[in-house]
């Protein structure tokens, strides 16, 4: 029983890190109505900025703010400059300039930082927390704290503000929303701008645990693309639950089905995901999409 | 003739005059670029034609290239047989494989199928006795038939682009016709469809049996090109390549697989060549710029220029355009 709680502990802990990853492609999507495949080379690039910093001697949580500026400014100016002239394109083009930012973004995180694996500070203690026979990493608890409270504030300030409010309007109807006088191109922008910050603060948090390298978020994207489809495109909350249900299912599936190991559990965890979409289409907590004819 | 009739024609005759010109590299390159056009041809008619995306082609194509290098290196099939059969398995994979992605649309399918692409390369590897695990299978070039004097970079060529012509001239047919519009009328409006008393469920599973048979087809043909499967090559980037390519080259245009299957062969080379340090920037900084200016691919653009083209061929002397609102 011990060793299944660890499981589930640790799955946790992955799933947290799946999850803040998954919350800023549902809120990118959610602002823009573009799933944005160039989010985890966003992330990994800030990441590097975050090492840059530190490695010059300021201490982490300047540059873990320091950080956070870089990446909301630097969504703003990307979705200014590179996505602002296919806007108005057919969606699978933006999907291809979003490719042609990841692999821009990913060469010239090789060339800048080389492709060496580089460690990452953690802000927590090292030690473990230790409840009963299942132990907790200080990280990994962090972690999760962090994603919660970042997920707390987005669902303010969507939920609560005017500016959140006219964001999802301007996602969801823009001509409405311009005739009301919501400036629509900004609204894309600012999601772009916090799409990238969400990015930022979870490429940070799984660094410690991954070690820093250009391909540091592409195998974290699949999990949190995942994560993000089965809780629903529409549902922030669900975003995370649904990275919380990925990370355990997979730790639980490598440890107790034998013949699956290590090698297929990315498989195994897929095709539950598929079987619950098959069930429910619009994932765990979205909305189905009424159309209107 | 039509010009486009005239078009065809000379294109064709210059595909036939390539293999005694060029060296056996670039043949090779060539032979690529068809192979690609005709798994791109096959993600169109889903992606293109029927609106379903798939990120999961690299799944059919996979499941084709091992059909064939299985079927020729453990039963000694002769090769020729391979691309049918990869062609059949594939059609019925796909068929099957469309019927629970009705349920899926848009994102979620794009899931679906990446689920799919994802797996592929671990299942290869799982079934270690079949496929020869990450070492995967390795053939020899077939030799031309015959006693024809050809060398095997020739001929395959020659037998690629046959293939091509084949599946190009269906394609066309079937996409022109009832079906066709179907598909089409699917992708426009569901709904509308419907009412007017199209099975889209059947429809929908077709169009991805269609499509994956296609790839299926190309990729059965990339093994025998390559004389080599490793199920490495199988991976993701090839699903999101096959995507690059059918934008680039134009959605739902059958021409476009063409000039797609050109650009996916060929830019990353020229990437390489500019930048050895960063070659992937400077093909990002491609991609995104070719979006910019052909933001609907090389076929919409060549479309739209051949519209102009005819419009001001047709004005009448005053320089009016035929049917212009200049009057109101």
């Amino acid at each position: 029983v011990d060793i299944f709680f660890q499981q589930v502990v640790s799955g946790i802990a992955t799933g947290g890190i799946y999850g803040s990853l998954a919350l800023a492609l549902v809120m990118i999507y959610q602002a823009t109505d573009v799933v944005n495949y160039a989010q985890g080379e966003m992330a990994m690039f800030s990441t590097y900025l975050a090492w840059s910093m530190i490695n010059a001697g300021l201490p982490y949580w300047v540059a873990f703010a320091a950080t956070l500026v870089i990446a909301f400014v630097g969504g703003i100016v990307i979705e200014r400059v590179v996505i602002r002239p296919v806007e108005n394109a057919p969606v699978l083009t933006i999907v291809i300039v979003c490719i042609g930012l990841l692999t821009i973004l990913n060469s010239l995180a090789g060339w800048i930082y080389t492709y060496t694996q580089k460690p990452f500070p953690s802000p927590f203690p090292n030690r473990p927390i230790r409840i009963g026979n299942v132990i907790f990493g200080a990280h990994d608890v962090g972690a999760i704290a962090i994603t919660l409270i970042v997920l707390g504030l987005l669902y303010v300030f969507f939920r609560y503000t005017t500016l959140g409010l006219a964001m999802r309007a301007a996602a969801q109807n823009p001509a409405s929303s311009r005739l009301v006088g919501i400036r629509v191109g900004w609204m894309l922008a600012l999601g772009w701008g916090l799409a990238a910050l969400v990015g930022a603060v979870a490429g940070m948090m799984v660094a410690p645990v991954v070690f820093l390298d250009p391909n540091l978020m592409a195998g974290i994207l699949i999990y949190a693309f995942a994560s993000a489809t089965l809780g629903g495109f529409t549902s922030p909350g669900g975003a995370v639950i649904g990275g919380l249900i990925v990370g355990v299912t997979e730790n639980l599936v490598g440890t107790y089905v034998r013949f699956i190991g290590t090698e297929l559990k990315l498989t195994v965890a897929l095709a539950i995901i598929l079987i619950v979409l098959m069930v429910k289409p619009s994932g765990l907590f979205g909305r189905s999409v009424v159309h209107r004819v | 003739m039509s010009p486009q009739r005239l078009g065809l024609v000379a294109v064709i005759v210059v595909a036939l005059a390539l293999p005694f010109v060029l060296s056996n590299f670039r043949l090779f390159q060539f032979t690529l670029v068809f192979v690609n056009a005709i798994a791109l041809l096959g993600l169109n008619i889903l992606t293109g034609y029927n609106g379903q995306i798939s990120l999961g082609h690299s799944a059919f194509y996979a499941l084709g290239a091992y059909t064939s290098a299985i079927m020729i290196d453990k039963w000694s099939v002769p090769y020729m047989l391979t691309l049918p059969a990869a062609g059949l398995l594939c059609l019925v994979a796909g068929f099957l494989f469309g019927i629970p992605a009705l349920r899926l649309e848009g994102l979620y399918l794009a899931l679906a199928t990446f689920a799919l692409s994802l797996a592929v390369p671990q299942i290869l590897k799982y079934f270690e006795h079949w496929t020869g695990g990450s070492q995967g299978i390795v053939l020899s070039k077939p030799d031309a038939p015959f006693g024809l004097p050809l060398t095997p970079d020739q001929w395959l060529y020659l037998m690629t682009l046959a293939v091509l012509a084949v599946l190009f001239w269906l394609a066309a047919n079937l996409l022109a016709g009832r079906t066709g519009r179907a598909i089409v009328a699917i992708r426009d409006n569901p709904i509308a469809a419907q009412a007017m008393g199209i099975d889209t469920a059947l429809y929908k599973s077709l169009a991805f049996g269609v499509s994956a048979a296609y790839t299926g087809v190309a990729g059965a043909l990339s093994a025998l090109v390559i004389a080599f499967v490793a199920p490495d090559a199988f991976n993701v980037f090839l699903s999101i390549t096959f995507l690059v390519g059918i934008v680039v080259g134009g959605l739902a245009s059958i021409p476009g697989a063409i000039f797609g299957g050109l650009f996916i062969q060929f830019v990353p080379n020229w990437a390489q060549d500019i930048s050895k340090a960063a070659p992937w920037a400077i093909y990002g900084l491609f991609l995104i710029f070719f979006m910019y200016a052909m933001p609907l691919g090389i076929a919409g653009s060549l479309r739209i220029l051949w519209i102009r083209y005819a419009t001001r061929a047709r004005r009448d002397p005053t320089g009016t355009p035929v049917g212009s609102l200049s009057k109101q």
